[in-house]
């Protein structure tokens, strides 16, 4: 939040309490001003939110831990083919969001530590290679599991997934006020997603300042003298795959329930990279930065995709560059000048794993 | 202090270790006793550092007995042999570059976690800083902006917080100012004064030996000779073999 508050132009530096009510009043009115624009905006805004959740769980698997993580889609596939499986009628089986949603976390969080079991003795490259290769199977698993027996209903994906109840409270029903003035469902769903999205990131901030916290920052610079000091290596690293999957797990399920239909395609490597990107953007470990490089990567592209059409016929008489090659020719834009301008990220990450009342360098040392 | 010459603190035993097919240690006997400075020296290969990293647990042993404090700890993992006061300061210095110096030195005190313990910390934070007073001047500093001297300081700092009662010290000169190398050397002896027992490997034989009790020399992944750091100093085989000194004849 500070990060985010210390961004805004010349109050974030002069007048940090006006700097912070802008940022919360921009968080709540954003959709509403969306809204005016067009629903499809508030839509955007939604998964940008979802995107917001994904990344500040990678980051704390890559930018905390140290370990890249090149099949984090893979955690988000769990957790929404979890809220298929049990909130569809797909197996008939329609069950609360209280018990999938934490279901979906809790097969997420197994599959990372499935994952992270083999690759404790991996670093850098090598590790990304069978992280890539993990994300490849799951999503693999998803499109083929049709047959014998029919799991996943392969490529057609899984349709009709119940939309969010929240103690009988229907998100995905507008709320009627009178017979001219509603509120749209992806009003609502802006602000449950925003209400997780909140809670994820005071978690992660915590763990960040935390005991473990610190053990991982110190994996991340020197594995060795991480053992050194007795931490148990092991067991740090399968915990950051367990929690950074978790949080992939509860955005997957929330998808699912969102997007009422879930299918391999959404899963694919793509995605992953697209995450990554998202986390490497912002700066990786500046969990603000990595909001706001989620914010950034997810919206930039939709921009892009409604004014690019108009603009080339109305410039060039047809479509030259389809919307989908131009958003990837945006997001290598974005990387290259970020590597080229900012190595770091957006924001870049400050060491900052303890907490600020425990820091001597804050008080005067010595008599 | 005298050295307690009864039961040793820490005994190695025919300890083999290997990496893969590779034997780097080919059956050694040390023994450590409370109280004593002793190095491990040897040329570049001998098997010192994987000695050092088997005694601390990071490397597997092969075959062979590691005793500390009585008690066989063979597979105790790494960790756990620090929470039983058995600490390493790993070759190559292996300070977290991107934390500050603080943060360094708090993470020495990692596996004190305990509430009650936070006072006594703070009171080793102290104790270091009078020993290490170039840490002190660079707290906020990210520790990966230190010189190499400061670092290897920084690292020892860090070692001492997790309040060890044997040190091991891997190379702690390697690629230091000669002044350093000094320093460093001051400070191992003041901090075997406060009854921390320091087990030392060294490429600088010279030095090593001058402030040991006791050393073993290496070579090959056996213990060649071994005696007081006096008596090794005047050995011709080790003057002409690691002080370079070329034989007369």
């Amino acid at each position: 939040m500070d990060e985010l508050v210390r961004i805004v132009p010349y109050f974030g530096t002069h007048n940090p309490k006006v700097a912070r009510a802008i940022v919360l009043a921009l968080i709540l009115v954003a959709p509403i001003l969306a809204l005016g624009i067009g629903p499809a905006w508030v839509r955007i805004l939604d998964f940008a939110l979802l995107y917001v959740m994904l990344a500040v769980g990678l980051n704390l698997v890559v930018g905390f831990a140290g370990l890249l993580d090149l099949g984090y889609i893979a955690f988000y596939a769990v957790g929404a083919y979890t809220w298929a499986f049990l909130a569809s009628p797909h197996f008939g089986v329609h069950l609360p969001f209280w018990i999938v949603l934490p279901l979906g976390a809790g097969f997420a969080a197994l599959a990372g530590v499935i994952l992270g079991f083999p690759v404790l003795r991996l670093r850098g490259d090598y590790l990304a290679i069978v992280t890539l290769g993990f994300g490849e199977i799951v999503r693999i698993f998803m499109n083929n599991l049709n047959h014998p027996i029919n799991i996943t209903n392969g490529p057609q994906g899984i349709n009709m997934l119940d939309s969010l109840h929240i103690f009988g409270w229907d998100v995905s029903r507008r709320i009627v006020i009178t017979d001219s003035f509603s509120i749209n469902s992806l009003l609502l769903y802006y602000y449950v997603f925003l209400a997780f999205v909140t809670l994820s990131v005071i978690l992660v901030q915590r763990l960040q300042v935390s005991r473990i916290g610190r053990a991982w920052a110190a994996i991340r610079d020197d594995d060795l003298a991480a053992k050194a000091v007795g931490i148990n290596v092991r067991n740090c690293k399968l915990l950051a795959f367990a929690m950074g999957a978790t949080f992939g797990g509860v955005a997957g399920g929330l998808f699912g329930a969102f997007q009422g239909f879930v299918s391999p395609e959404s899963f694919s490597l793509m995605e992953s990279i697209i995450v990554l990107a998202m986390v490497v953007f912002g700066g990786m470990g500046n969990i603000g930065g990595v909001i706001i490089g989620a914010l950034l990567l997810s919206w930039l592209p939709e921009v892009l995709r409604s004014y690019a059409v108009p603009m080339q016929t109305a410039l060039f008489g047809q479509v030259l560059l389809d919307p989908e090659i131009l958003r990837m020719l945006v997001y290598a834009l974005a990387l290259i000048f970020m590597m080229l301008l900012r190595p770091s990220g957006l924001m870049p990450a400050h060491s900052r794993y303890s907490r600020p009342d425990l820091v001597l360098a804050n008080k005067r040392v010595g008599p | 202090m005298p050295p307690d010459v009864s039961t040793p603190m820490l005994e190695l035993k025919n300890l083999h270790v290997a990496y893969g097919q590779i034997q780097a240690v080919k059956g050694i006997d040390i023994a450590l006793h409370t109280g004593e400075l002793v190095s491990l020296i040897g040329a570049n290969g001998a098997g010192k550092t994987t000695t050092l990293n088997a005694i601390a647990g990071t490397l597997p042993i092969a075959s062979g007995d590691l005793i500390y404090d009585g008690a066989r700890i063979n597979n105790l993992p790494a960790h756990l042999r620090v929470h039983r006061g058995l600490a390493l300061v790993p070759e190559g210095r292996g300070i977290f570059t991107r934390l500050t110096v603080e943060e360094n030195l708090r993470m020495g005190a990692y596996v004190r976690h305990h509430r009650s313990e936070r006072a006594q910390i703070e009171i080793d934070m102290q104790r270091v800083f009078e020993m290490l007073p170039r840490v002190k001047e660079r707290l906020k500093q990210v520790a990966g902006t230190l010189s190499g001297g400061e670092q290897q300081m920084l690292a020892i700092g860090r070692a001492l917080l997790s309040r060890p009662r044997l040190l091991l010290l891997d190379e702690p000169s390697m690629g230091l100012a000669p002044l350093f190398v000094e320093k460093i050397f001051e400070v191992v002896q003041s901090i075997v004064r406060e009854g921390v027992t320091v087990l030392l490997v060294e490429q600088n034989a010279n030095l090593a030996l001058k402030f040991s009790q006791r050393a073993y020399v290496m070579d090959g992944g056996c213990i060649t000779l071994s005696g007081t750091g006096e008596a090794l100093l005047h050995d011709p085989k080790v003057r002409s073999a690691y002080l370079g000194e070329v034989n007369a004849e």
